[in-house]
């Protein structure tokens, strides 16, 4: 998820995507992925090269290429949005890739990154999310086992802050700073002009770079990357909640996607002569009415037609209240007999 | 606290002069298929027939004969408690076992204390959609035709008829092109053939699942069973297990995925045979491994029975009766915990967040799937079987609806801390004036009320 939008939030956008390809090139198939972004990069009339997001100085990878879906995208990453693929509650309407489909084996990575604070989240400039929100977002899900195990990663300022409220089981998390540190960014890259990727998520995708889909390498790798001499800030991480020892739990088991498998030993013996079951459609079919077209007013009547007349109720019983009040006092601080100077 | 507990009801008789006549039949297949006129055949129930030790019926070595529908032929060996002991047993493997119970209930039981095969088994979900898919990396090479209309007709129609009672479902086929398995087989030069090694297996479904695509309206789970023609440069394709020996079946099968297997082209006989060669898949072979993976993947297997049980196999329609009712009773249970916890974690939502507006068809859903619970469990304690079943389906159906209805966000609810703080700012310092004014005119008409008393 990267919450912010605007030009001069290239990196939190290459952040995110760069995370979104080491997850693809571990394994995880687009349909398993939910990703939000406000995609305001590319096609940006600031971006000197039109259709790409670098995260690299010297441009030498293009996070944004043709195998992006992005399943939220601009004004649809808002923090409601976000907590309905959380806890499930999405209108009907909704298609299956903007859906979160776990179930109670699955394990689930969330990676957030963007402008925080000591306890919140800003989404997009004009909303924020709060720790106690995700911790009661997360609490749901536990409740209805949306989720085997979390791994929650973010990459704001005072990020710690943001998983100090979790309460549910079976969740590890890391933060790129500590409650009232700044989480820096790495480079800026003088062609385009702003700073390319966060420090925190740079050295994690180094990290990432070495794991391929057999790896053993293990959780506490990855609570030493960026340490505070590279990063300026302390990272940090939470595994209380935890039920495993981190450091048998396997990069690939969130990054990855290693499924179990069992060899099948067992066949069906099926006798080969058998018709098949046809599904038979009844033989006359039901006389339907022809189609026509429903009645419909013509266009001219609809554009002279008046407004309807709303009914008009009298003033409610606060603003009444409200008005009263403030005659009364009037009255009473000067005096009935000045009426007649009013009118 | 919850608990579960379990108990089988049995009743004995002796036989009558229809089943004497039955029971006369020279193999134990035609023994079953006569008694089965005369047998009860509700949902969740069982008839076993003891027969003597020295019946021929039953072959040697074999003390109990299951049937392909509700019934089972014991021989009674040794003494009265060994008999009921057996029975009891040959009851527990057609219906359903502690384990099992405990293996249906797997969300609520912590986590440690179960088995890892626990939560291998498919959820119980109201439908579910299967997707058959033919892989073809070397159309260069081959051209496979597969007659999946009719191999679905034929044989996964029948099965999936018997399996209408537990769940819709809904099938699908596609053949993708130029999808290659994540994995390089290795040359093998003593069977001069590739082999796939058990360890790799679990790589090879990712890079496949990816262009795999799946219905976009249907959120119910989707299993998938893969038909993979491997390329010429890497025939024949076989998989290993962990022993290295070659798999009879060459497939193997991903738990709540699916199952994917293997097809071997044989070479063809000339090496100048043109390409590509034309390729008619055998269907009855394809479908009796496809159809096995799908009774493995719903829990139904054969492997724990013991070795003097003589279990009928179930033929076209893919499972026998009592392995349907063992699907229902696991089914049944988990839906009732699911219901309950989900019923349970509404109710503690609603106490935290004080102020949520319920609306009225939550609320009737609410009713309705708690109504429809407890109906199931007293239909299941009386062990009726089929309406315990349909009770339960209406309770999770209601009860999903209720908690996953998107009116219940909390973030659309204010608390009240968050009312006075955004209306305190707007109203005190408009309030100052008007109470200070207030406060001077009750100063004044108390005064007013002091003064006659004092001028008279």
């Amino acid at each position: 998820v990267c919450t912010s939008r605007f030009w001069f939030n290239y990196r939190h956008v290459a952040n995110t995507l760069s995370v979104y390809r080491s997850v693809k090139r571990l394994g995880i198939p687009d349909s398993h992925i939910v990703l939000m972004l406000a995609d305001d990069m590319a096609c940006n009339p600031r971006n000197p090269k039109p259709a790409t997001v670098f995260s690299h100085k010297n441009m030498e990878l293009n996070v944004y290429g043709d195998d992006v879906e992005v399943d939220y995208r601009s004004y649809e990453v808002t923090v409601e949005n976000f907590l309905r693929v959380l806890t499930g509650r999405i209108p009907p309407s909704t298609p299956r890739s903007k859906r979160l489909l776990s179930d109670d084996r699955s394990n689930i990575l969330i990676y957030m990154t963007g402008h925080g604070g000591n306890g919140f989240l800003k989404f997009q400039d004009s909303e924020e999310i709060t720790n106690v929100e995700l911790a009661d977002a997360f609490e749901q899900m536990w409740q209805k086992r949306r989720y085997n195990e979390l791994l929650f990663i973010i990459d704001t300022c005072q990020g710690a802050s943001m998983y100090e409220r979790f309460y549910s089981p079976n969740i590890m998390a890391l933060a790129s700073s500590q409650v009232g540190e700044d989480s820096l960014s790495h480079q800026p890259d003088l062609a385009i002009g702003v700073h390319l990727m966060d420090r925190y998520t740079f050295y994690v995708l180094e990290f990432l770079e070495e794991i391929h889909p057999a790896s053993q390498t293990n959780m506490n790798d990855l609570f030493q990357v960026c340490p505070k001499s590279l990063c300026v800030s302390t990272p940090g991480h939470r595994t209380d909640l935890f039920q495993r020892d981190p450091q048998k739990v396997l990069i690939t088991d969130f990054f990855g996607s290693v499924r179990k498998v069992e060899i099948t030993t067992e066949t069906l013996s099926l006798d080969r002569d058998v018709a098949g079951v046809e599904s038979k459609f009844p033989e006359e079919e039901l006389a339907t009415e022809p189609l026509k077209y429903a009645e419909q007013l013509p266009v001219a009547q609809i554009i002279h037609q008046k407004p309807k007349q709303k009914d008009w109720h009298p003033p409610g019983g606060f603003i009444l209240g409200l008005w009263a009040l403030i005659i009364m006092v009037f009255f009473k601080t000067y005096g009935i007999k000045h009426m007649k100077h009013v009118f | 606290r919850t608990s579960v507990t379990s108990r089988y009801e049995m009743r004995y008789r002796s036989t009558t002069g229809q089943e004497e006549a039955a029971l006369a039949a020279a193999t134990a297949r035609e023994a079953d298929a006569a008694l089965y006129p005369l047998q009860d055949t509700t949902l969740g129930s069982l008839t076993m027939y003891v027969v003597p030790e020295t019946s021929s019926l039953l072959p040697q070595g074999i003390n109990v004969y299951v049937g392909k529908h509700r019934s089972a032929l014991v021989r009674a060996v040794g003494s009265l408690a060994a008999l009921q002991a057996r029975l009891r047993e040959v009851t527990q493997l057609m219906s359903f076992t502690a384990s099992a119970v405990a293996a249906a209930l797997s969300d609520r039981v912590p986590n440690g204390q179960l088995g890892p095969d626990a939560r291998r088994n498919l959820k119980s979900s109201l439908g579910y959609e299967i997707t058959f898919s033919l892989l073809n990396p070397d159309p260069k090479s081959h051209t496979v035709d597969w007659d999946i209309e009719g191999a679905v007709n034929r044989y996964v129609k029948p099965v999936l008829d018997k399996l209408s009672l537990v769940a819709n479902f809904s099938v699908d086929s596609q053949i993708l092109y130029y999808a290659v398995l994540g994995v390089t087989p290795r040359y093998d030069k003593e069977s001069s053939s590739f082999l796939l090694s058990a360890h790799s297996l679990p790589h090879v479904i990712n890079p496949v699942e990816a262009r795999l695509g799946s219905s976009a309206a249907s959120l119910y789970p989707v299993l998938n069973f893969l038909l993979y023609v491997p390329e010429r440069s890497h025939s024949p394709l076989y998989i290993q297990d962990k022993d290295g020996a070659p798999v009879s079946t060459n497939a193997f099968h991903s738990p709540r995925w699916g199952g994917i297997m293997v097809y071997n082209v044989e070479a063809p006989a000339s090496p100048q045979a043109s390409l590509p060669l034309h390729v008619d898949v055998d269907m009855a072979r394809v479908m009796e491994v496809f159809l096995a993976q799908l009774r493995l993947l719903f829990g139904l297997s054969r492997e724990e029975v013991p070795p003097e049980f003589l279990l009928e196999g179930p033929g076209n329609e893919g499972l026998a009766d009592w392995e349907l009712d063992h699907l229902l009773w696991a089914h049944t249970v988990e839906n009732i915990a699911t219901v309950s916890t989900t019923l349970t974690s509404l109710a503690q939502l609603l106490d935290k967040i004080g102020n949520i507006v319920i609306k009225d068809d939550v609320a009737s859903e609410v009713y309705r799937a708690v109504a429809s619970v407890q109906r199931a469990v007293t239909k299941l304690s009386l062990g009726h079987l089929h309406a315990a079943f349909q009770a339960s389906k209406e309770a999770v159906t209601s009860s999903e609806r209720a908690f996953f209805d998107p009116s219940l966000l909390h973030l659309l609810y204010f608390p009240d801390d968050q009312k006075f703080a955004i209306y305190i700012p707007l109203f005190l310092p408009m309030a100052v004036p008007i109470l200070l004014s207030l406060a001077k005119i009750v100063r004044e008409t108390r005064l007013r009320k002091k003064e006659p008393t004092k001028m008279d």
